[in-house]
């Protein structure tokens, strides 16, 4: 059931590369990191790539297939033809370190930004009560295994740089909606959604819930109602007067 | 070269590390993590189940004395029970403080943490989210790093001023004063730069050995650095011929065998069976556990509904009871096409309530084999799971034999016995992991102003650069791949003695080509280089479970022996304890009595029951324990 196929591997460090062909085996029911492993154990033995769980389950392997953000670990072998050559780059927002790793550190430098839960301080630990369908909604978010391929393919960032400095990406503006709707957190986070975060960079074409591994629903469920409850704050009329006559 | 003081440096960022280094920065540490991988990617989300503690929210007859003696018998009473009282006794504080940190575990009906049944455990017991407990652990310890580095940022200016991670960052030797801890010795995995750190206090918690066998499911980080890393500094391992076949792991596609089907599916219903369609399960109920298993399907079936008037399904028996039926069945012929078993709850719930409960199960096979669990059972057989082996330690403090040496979580030993329960490893990396940060913390303070002093450098940097020097040597993957498919064969989940001492030879040899392995390419991001420096660590713990495998002649969890296939009471007293040289030649293995249990709690057991496992000496101890406390 083997076959010989055919990959492009992007190589290359500290800003220069090239795609390399390579001819390698290909078994039945493999996916694409077994055959990046394959080209290691006899090919290119120095050839880079993160990977750790090879379950889809921690988002270390995200790399570019034919074009496609997608997890090595979970793209199946036998969703190409065998006379198909497949192409693999690295992902293309972050910065390439060698091979197929880029450095991600921007994600978490954005992670670091957002503020973090806030729960009131008068609940002790055991103390906490909340119904299923109350933190549902949280929860799909905190489905998120942080390939960073959402923030990867988001064309805020991905085609303009500069915006890096002011928008923190589908994955952390996800991270506030997430803490927003947590049942417990005390702190309002409306305001530097919009302002700090970004939130307005998003034009909603749902990029990153396409790219999503988890299926997450990030535009509709997170960015979306995020958009509107910050909407609601800023036009409401009455915050509108209260804001006049008390913040002056 | 790069050098960084610390106050505490912890090598591992899954579970137990964050939870050490958190406790260690709570307690006013300047505190390092350094990890192989980046930051949120360690192998704890890789646990799906959930994490055991006796809080008692779906059945209140639960309480820490149910979960120790749960956890003494799964460990079939090998455990070290201080360990085993203390996490029992902790369990519950550590899972109520990661929601007070954020973390939403799944809800009963009166919005308590809902808690889930599981192999070996009496009661509903695992606090969980769906089948992705770990992923939601892992965040919530690493956005509770980022909450205490915002909070350092408000004081001092600099998130980074009293705990910074160091990810993609390998620790490849312990440094040394004399006969204390001075630091460690790390190269950057993206530049290939070395990196020296000077700390009095180090806390081991790089989880497990699985890469060391072909079936794992191990992530490639398990390649056993921990272990080796505290043998290498004059620390002794204990247990190390205890390794836990996970029963269920994938068999089909080849190149996903062995990554793990969570025991959920059999916690919430699903059943085994063999190619006869039979619960082969009811033929395996082992002596020890007679009475607390159904002894038919229709028993077993009500349990899940009616707990106080039913006993468990044999489905839910100890890991290593469920890993050797499934073992015999296969060997007997009636295994599934692939060469597993069965595993079927496409039958049992409804398939929307799958797809709630097991949702990662549902996409991983889905993805993964084409196989849709809601609609035709699985096949599944043993993966190598976990080490219930690892560093010897003090229970309360988490240290080590070596001054300003700690470990926590899979890479330390004795917790779990001869083999661990489902749900007892994630709340085992937050009670040990907070025990050792503490103990960390504690021992910095116990020396005053005095700093040991860094050796050893010289040494730690020529042999991490060996392998890109030498010319010519041989390719280190030849070597892993010899490695795996040795330990898988002759040291696997049935041993025989003349299969373990061939396996020892081979080690030997392997031992030998290692050091003249060749890494091509630079330093930067070489993943050839990085394995041939695990290597070391992969055979010199290998070599430690050969070793202890070879001696241990009694059948017992997570060791079996087909030579000496019953469970001896005279060996459950004894430990198998390893040590070797600075070098990590010589391993030595040597017995170590046990200590007794404590009087308050050996008798939380039945003189009956205890009679199954304790010589008779033992019990004329239990005996006049049992006196003294009426």
């Amino acid at each position: 059931m083997s076959y010989k196929g055919k990959f492009r591997v992007w190589r290359g460090e500290g800003g220069e590369g090239r795609l390399e062909d390579f001819t390698v085996e290909v078994n039945e029911g493999e996916v694409v990191l077994d055959v990046i492993h394959r080209l290691q154990a006899t090919q290119a033995p120095d050839l880079a790539v993160r990977w750790n769980c090879k379950a889809g389950k921690c988002g270390s392997c995200s790399m570019e297939i034919n074009g496609k953000p997608r997890l090595g670990c979970m793209t199946r072998m036998s969703t190409f033809t065998e006379d198909e050559t497949i192409t693999v780059t690295p992902m293309r927002t972050f910065p390439v370190i060698k091979d197929l790793v880029t450095d991600v550190s921007y994600n978490y430098q954005k992670a670091r930004e957002i503020p973090s839960f806030t729960p009131p301080k008068d609940v002790k630990p055991g103390e906490y009560r909340m119904q299923q369908i109350d933190v549902e909604r949280s929860q799909e978010f905190r489905k998120c295994i942080e390939c960073f391929m959402c923030n990867n393919v988001c064309h805020v960032i991905r085609d303009h740089e500069e915006n890096k400095t002011h928008f923190a990406g589908p994955r952390f503006l996800m991270r506030i909606a997430e803490l927003d709707m947590h049942p417990y957190d005390v702190a309002d986070r409306k305001d530097s959604a919009q302002e700090d975060h970004g939130l307005g960079y998003c034009n909603i074409t749902k990029c990153c819930t396409e790219v999503c591994p988890e299926h997450i629903k990030i535009t509709d469920n997170a960015l979306i109602p995020m958009k509107e409850r910050v909407v609601d704050r800023k036009y409401d009329p009455l915050v509108w007067l209260g804001n006049k006559i008390f913040r002056r | 070269m790069e050098r960084h003081e610390y106050d505490v440096v912890v090598i591992g960022a899954g579970g137990a590390g964050l939870r050490a280094a958190i406790e260690a920065r709570q307690q006013g540490k300047r505190t390092a993590i350094v990890c192989k991988s980046l930051f949120g990617k360690a192998h704890t989300v890789m646990a799906e189940g959930g994490a055991a503690a006796a809080m008692g929210n779906v059945n209140s007859d639960d309480n820490w004395m149910v979960h120790f003696r749960d956890t003494m018998r799964g460990g079939k009473f090998l455990n070290n029970w201080r360990m085993a009282e203390l996490h029992a006794k902790e369990a519950p504080d550590r899972v109520w403080e990661l929601e007070a940190w954020g973390a939403l575990f799944d809800r009963t009906k009166d919005g308590k943490i809902s808690q889930r049944n599981f192999g070996g455990h009496e009661y509903p017991r695992l606090a969980h989210v769906g089948d992705r407990t770990g992923l939601e652990m892992i965040r919530t310890l690493q956005q509770r790093v980022v909450a205490l580095q915002q909070e350092d940022f408000e004081v001092h200016g600099d998130y980074e001023a009293y705990i910074k991670v160091f990810a993609e960052c390998t620790v490849t030797r312990l440094l040394k004063d004399g006969d204390a801890i001075s630091g460690a010795f790390a190269y950057w995995r993206e530049t290939g730069k070395f990196i020296v750190f000077d700390a009095p206090a180090v806390v081991l918690a790089t989880g497990g050995i699985g890469k060391s066998f072909v079936v794992t499911s191990n992530s490639w980080e398990y390649t056993g650095d921990g272990h080796a890393l505290a043998l290498l500094a004059g620390a002794q391992l204990i247990n190390m011929e205890f390794i836990q076949f996970h029963p269920t792991g994938m068999v089909w596609p080849p190149s996903v065998r062995g990554i793990l089907v969570t025991e959920s599916v059999r916690g919430d219903g699903g059943v085994l069976r063999n190619s006869e369609g039979r619960r082969f399960m009811f033929d395996y109920i082992p002596d020890v556990f007679k009475d607390k298993y159904a002894t038919s399907e229709e028993e077993g079936d009500r349990w899940y509904t009616d707990q106080a008037n039913n006993r468990r399904p044999p489905e839910l028996l100890p890991r290593d009871e469920v890993a050797r039926a499934i073992n015999s069945e296969v060997k007997a012929g009636r295994g599934s096409p692939q060469g597993g078993v069965f595993l079927d709850v496409s039958s049992r719930l409804p398939a929307a309530e799958i797809i709630k409960r097991l949702p990662s199960m549902h996409h991983q096979f889905k993805e993964l084999a084409d196989v849709d669990i809601t609609a035709e059972p699985m096949q599944v057989g043993p993966t190598c799971h976990y080490v219930m082996g690892g560093v010897e330690v003090d229970a309360d403090t988490a240290a080590a034999s070596v001054p300003g040496l700690f470990a926590a979580g899979e890479v330390s030993g004795g917790m779990h016995g001869s083999n661990r329960l489902g749900g007892n490893s994630l709340s085992d990396l937050l009670v040990f992991g907070r025990r050792a940060g503490a103990g960390a913390a504690a021992y910095v303070d116990s020396l005053g102003d005095r700093r040991p002093q860094v050796t050893g450098v010289e040494e730690a940097h020529a042999e991490a650069v060996a392998p890109l020097e030498r010319q010519g040597g041989e390719n280190p993957y030849e070597v892993h791949h010899e490695l795996q498919r040795t330990m898988n064969d002759l040291v696997g989940i049935i041993r025989k003695e003349n299969e373990v001492a061939e396996a020892l030879q081979v080690v030997e040899k392997l031992k030998e080509r290692a050091t003249n392995t060749t890494a091509p390419g630079g330093k930067i991001y070489n993943p050839g280089w990085h394995l041939a420096i695990d290597l070391r660590n992969m055979l010199l713990v290998s070599e430690c479970v050969a070793k202890a495998a070879l001696l241990r002649q009694e059948s017992r969890g997570g060791h079996t022996r087909d030579d000496y296939p019953a469970m001896e009471p005279e060996w459950r007293r004894k430990l198998l304890v390893c040590s070797a040289k600075p070098d990590g030649s010589e391993v030595q293995v040597v017995e170590k009595t046990q200590v007794s249990m404590r009087a308050d709690l050996i008798t939380l057991f039945d003189r009956a029951e205890l009679s199954k496992y304790l010589t008779e000496d033992e019990l004329a101890e239990y005996d006049a324990a049992a006196k003294e406390l009426s």
